[in-house]
């Protein structure tokens, strides 16, 4: 069977390149530190699962240093020479959208067909992760499909990797810092604290009030901590499932659906979610990094108002 | 052993700290990456955990949680190498051979083919760098340049931003009503620990009614949006041509008078 596994592999092959393209890159500032940067996320991801926990923690720890401290810089890319580029425009023409196209085209197929082939107790791919089990294969196929299109060896793709991975910078381990936050939080009891204060200081018995302080405390949370998966279990825990399903008797799958939804809300509003809102701003060139967030503000609140209303209507 | 006496008799609100060093790093604008690393530490020892249990705490989250840069890193090989042999520029190309219509048609037409993929659990399909950036970005610009020429730099950039934006918004508020998305299986465990049982197909459904909310939300304030840049673009227009104007009786009057003597 295929399953994540697999895919962490491939990741880490790839980031594992990285790390040593960076390692002899000369014209590299702090090329020791980009090198153990992507060296330490390689090794998380091809032998995470056998070194003990605490010592991946202290491997967080270096990255989250690294990259918090601004020691990852972009290296020197040459750039195709324009008259390759023209020569490649001419002969390629709309060819060139194929490989890109060919990526969610072969996820689907994935999806629809091979996550079919499956037998008792067997399949050919995860079903657990089937869409992205495909998605790794649809890179995989992609890769060689792309490399005899443009006549460049696989190392040249490794090389534009490393130039977008590079100036994504810091942002590449935001994310996954803040979900791994999210679970140290439940483990310290930020949950139960949020609890005992939502019940000392909103003791609403007004069902708009509870609905409203429901919905915005998802908004409001997941903007400070940029993550809805992170803010859903401190808020449910400490106004949802008191004050809405205990005391007003809310159904909670309703409760959950939309203030999922309302997190949603708060993660187009704020840069902690720098996945969405601060990464696209660098991928796109914009001078103004919060240039995104602006766009999404007025969706954002109009949605979470909207959210209010159909959770006050729905779940009762 | 004092960790559990705390929590359970009288509740401890020193992890609330990891909350409050969160918002106090944000709003200094430190690193991020700093503030959640120091956010995390500061609240385990807050609830009394030992360092060692800190560290394997945060190892074994980052573990959990690899799936998150998976969908990110691993199409940037292909579309890189895309992307130097002329992607963008056939993307514009490819819009400015046709008669097409308005970013606003084109976005929300790009928002429902998004939002309808992602509740199908195909939320590979889109995202930053393998749709925003290559294609879905360069064609609004390509479609706002072909409508009027010149673009000014600050509509540009707006342009691309809410390329990047309706990417979002078709993905947030179309992947959970997917049942087999992670926040479905997430909200599910969660309910269940916490003694509620539910079913995770009512949570997927009962998702539908916002998800039409944020179609029509943003449907219409794309609309907005066009109007908005055609006003702009209108003003833009009008100076430049006035300027233009400016610039030919000067050169016809410079002309003469060179011609005169």
């Amino acid at each position: 069977m295929i399953s994540l596994n697999f895919l962490y592999l491939l990741l880490g092959l790839l980031l594992l390149w990285i790390a040593l393209l960076s390692l002899f890159d000369r014209t590299l500032p702090n090329r020791f530190a980009a090198a153990a940067f992507w060296g330490c996320y390689a090794l998380v991801f091809l032998i995470g699962d056998y070194l003990p926990h605490s010592l991946v923690g202290l491997m967080v720890v270096l990255m989250a240093l690294l990259a918090g401290s601004g020691a990852l810089k972009a290296s020197v890319h040459t750039a195709l020479s324009p008259k390759r580029l023209h020569h490649s425009l001419q002969r390629l023409g709309s060819w060139v959208f194929l490989p890109p196209l060919l990526i969610p085209l072969l996820t689907v197929f994935g999806v629809l067909v091979l996550g079919e082939i499956k037998g008792d107790g067997w399949a050919l791919l995860d079903p657990k992760n089937l869409t992205l089990v495909s998605l790794g294969l649809a890179c995989l196929i992609s890769l060689p499909v792309v490399c005899v299109l443009t006549r460049e060896k696989p190392q040249q793709a490794g090389i534009e990797a490393k130039r977008l991975i590079e100036a994504m910078g810091w942002a590449v381990l935001l994310p996954q810092l803040l979900a791994t936050l999210g679970l140290l939080f439940n483990e310290a009891g930020v949950g139960t604290a949020v609890a005992a204060l939502s019940e000392t200081y909103l003791a609403v018995n007004e069902r708009w009030v509870a609905v409203a302080a429901y919905c915005i405390g998802m908004a409001l949370f997941t903007v400070i901590m940029g993550n809805a998966f992170a803010a859903f279990p401190v808020i449910t825990a400490g106004i949802g499932i008191p004050l809405l399903v205990m005391q007003q008797g809310a159904n909670p799958a309703v409760m959950a659906a939309i203030g999922m939804f309302s997190g949603y809300c708060g993660t187009l509003m704020t840069p902690m979610a720098a996945n969405f809102n601060i990464v696209p701003a660098a991928l796109l060139e914009l001078k103004d990094p919060h240039l995104v967030i602006k766009m999404q503000l007025p969706t954002a609140l109009l949605l979470l108002a909207a959210n209010i209303v159909l959770l006050y209507l729905l779940a009762f | 052993m004092l960790t559990e006496v705390t929590q359970t008799a009288i509740v401890n609100y020193w992890p609330l700290c990891g909350v409050a060093l969160v918002i106090l790093g944000f709003v200094l604008r430190l690193n991020p990456v700093l503030v959640v690393l120091v956010a995390g530490i500061g609240t385990g020892l807050a609830a009394l955990m030992p360092l060692s249990q800190i560290l394997s705490e945060l190892g074994e989250g980052f573990l959990k949680t690899r799936t998150l840069p998976l969908i990110l890193l691993l199409p940037l090989a292909i579309i890189g190498l895309a992307e130097r042999h002329g992607l963008k520029q056939q993307a514009q190309a490819f819009i400015a051979r046709r008669k097409t219509t308005s970013v606003a048609r084109f976005l929300t037409l790009y928002l429902a083919v998004r939002e309808g993929t992602a509740a199908l659990g195909l939320t590979s399909l889109g995202g930053h760098p393998q749709m925003v950036r290559p294609l879905v970005a360069p064609m609004s610009e390509a479609i706002a340049e072909q409508r009027w020429r010149d673009i000014p730099a600050v509509l540009q950039q707006k342009v691309r931003a809410m390329a990047a934006a309706t990417d979002n918004i078709g993905l947030f508020f179309g992947e959970d009503i997917f049942v087999a998305f992670g926040a479905i299986v997430l909200m599910h465990t969660f309910l269940r620990e916490s003694g509620i049982e539910t079913d995770p197909l009512h949570i997927a459904l009962w998702g539908i009614p916002t998800a039409l909310c944020a179609f029509a939300i943003h449907a219409l304030r794309l609309h907005q949006f066009d109007r908005q840049l055609r006003q702009l673009q209108h003003a833009a227009v009008t100076t430049a041509s006035q300027s233009d104007t400016q610039a030919q009786t000067d050169t016809l009057s410079s002309s003469s008078t060179g011609v005169k003597p």
